[in-house]
């Protein structure tokens, strides 16, 4: 209660944490779950491919030309 | 944490639609004019009938609904994966507000996810790299993607556990330092890739290459000050629902 009156002058609270265990399984999901995603755009019929014809490739061709992964 | 995935999706999906619309203005013409460049020395290689082909996925939806797909996909994975950076810088860095955190995790992101990988290896319009380089090319990008990630990361840990003995500012400078340090002796270690066909127009690869960086600005700062945003309002709203609790 003593606290009270010290005149207030922070600029900003301290912002709470987000427990690191808590994090975690979320991490090990949407970590696997954006790989997977960022795969098909960025390497799918490259260096290999999971579905034959190319369809993927060509399909996400120019994003994959101007979000700088390697191609062709 | 799911309050911040959330968004994290949201905010990914704009900057995708974003750096969309910014690769299809501005990205595609070049497209197109290397793919006539492509297909004008094809046409005069004997025996290479890459360009006779007809196309599996026509022109007009690569150029539209593909570009807006690939986009939207890497913002939404993207958009994921920042939510959950976010999830750890977050008050651990110092008492900053959530925009001004997502808006610096942007910056940083971007630099240790697209601008250092470019740096070394950078864009490539069509009709540049050879075919059958595709592997090593790959392997190599993204071996430097996951050297520059993980040494960003490190640099972070350093910073947080130097901050508390030399302060903040000094700390922060030591850990840039390092990780560019790691990122230059990389540069210089990785081998070159230089695949730019005799007589391909230098205009026409300088512009492409610096739309492709616009194209990775637009989508990191659309993604930085929206999730910043939408965070800001998520959580202002949490806390007048606690305050009349606390009171």
């Amino acid at each position: 209660m003593s606290q009270a009156a010290v005149p207030v002058s922070l600029p900003a609270p301290m912002p709470i944490r987000i427990p690191i265990r808590e994090i975690v399984p979320w991490a090990v999901l949407i970590g696997m779950l954006s790989l997977i995603t960022m795969y098909f755009v960025s390497a799918e019929d490259g260096i290999t491919a999971l579905f034959s014809g190319g369809y993927v490739h060509e399909f996400l061709h120019d994003g994959r030309h101007l979000l700088a992964f390697p191609c062709h | 944490m799911r309050t911040l995935l959330v968004r994290g999706l949201i905010a990914g999906l704009i900057a995708g639609i974003a750096a969309a619309i910014f690769a299809f203005v501005f990205g595609e013409p070049h497209i197109e004019a290397a793919i006539a460049i492509e297909e004008a020395n094809a046409a005069t290689e004997a025996g290479h009938d890459h360009a006779e082909e007809a196309p599996i996925v026509s022109r007009d939806i690569q150029k539209s609904l593909g570009l807006l797909t690939a986009n939207a996909a890497t913002g939404l994975a993207l958009g994921g994966l920042f939510s959950l950076a976010f999830a750890f810088v977050y008050g651990r860095f110092g008492a900053f507000s959530a925009r001004a955190y997502s808006a610096f995790l942007a910056v940083a992101a971007f630099t240790a996810v697209s601008l250092v990988p470019f740096l070394k290896y950078p864009a490539n319009p069509p009709a540049v790299g050879q075919e059958g380089t595709i592997a090593s090319r790959t392997e190599l990008y993204f071996v430097l993607l996951a050297i520059s990630v993980i040494a960003a990361g490190l640099a972070c840990y350093a910073v947080k556990v130097l901050a508390e003995k030399l302060g903040g500012w000094t700390a922060g400078s030591i850990g840039l330092v390092g990780y560019v340090a790691v990122m230059a002796a990389c540069g210089w270690l990785l081998p070159a890739v230089n695949e730019v066909p005799e007589g391909f127009p230098a205009t026409l690869m300088w512009d492409f290459r610096v739309t492709a960086l616009g194209t990775l600005v637009v989508l990191w700062a659309v993604l930085g000050l929206t999730f910043g945003a939408l965070v800001h309002r998520a959580l202002g709203s949490e806390q007048r629902q606690a305050e009349p609790v606390a009171a």
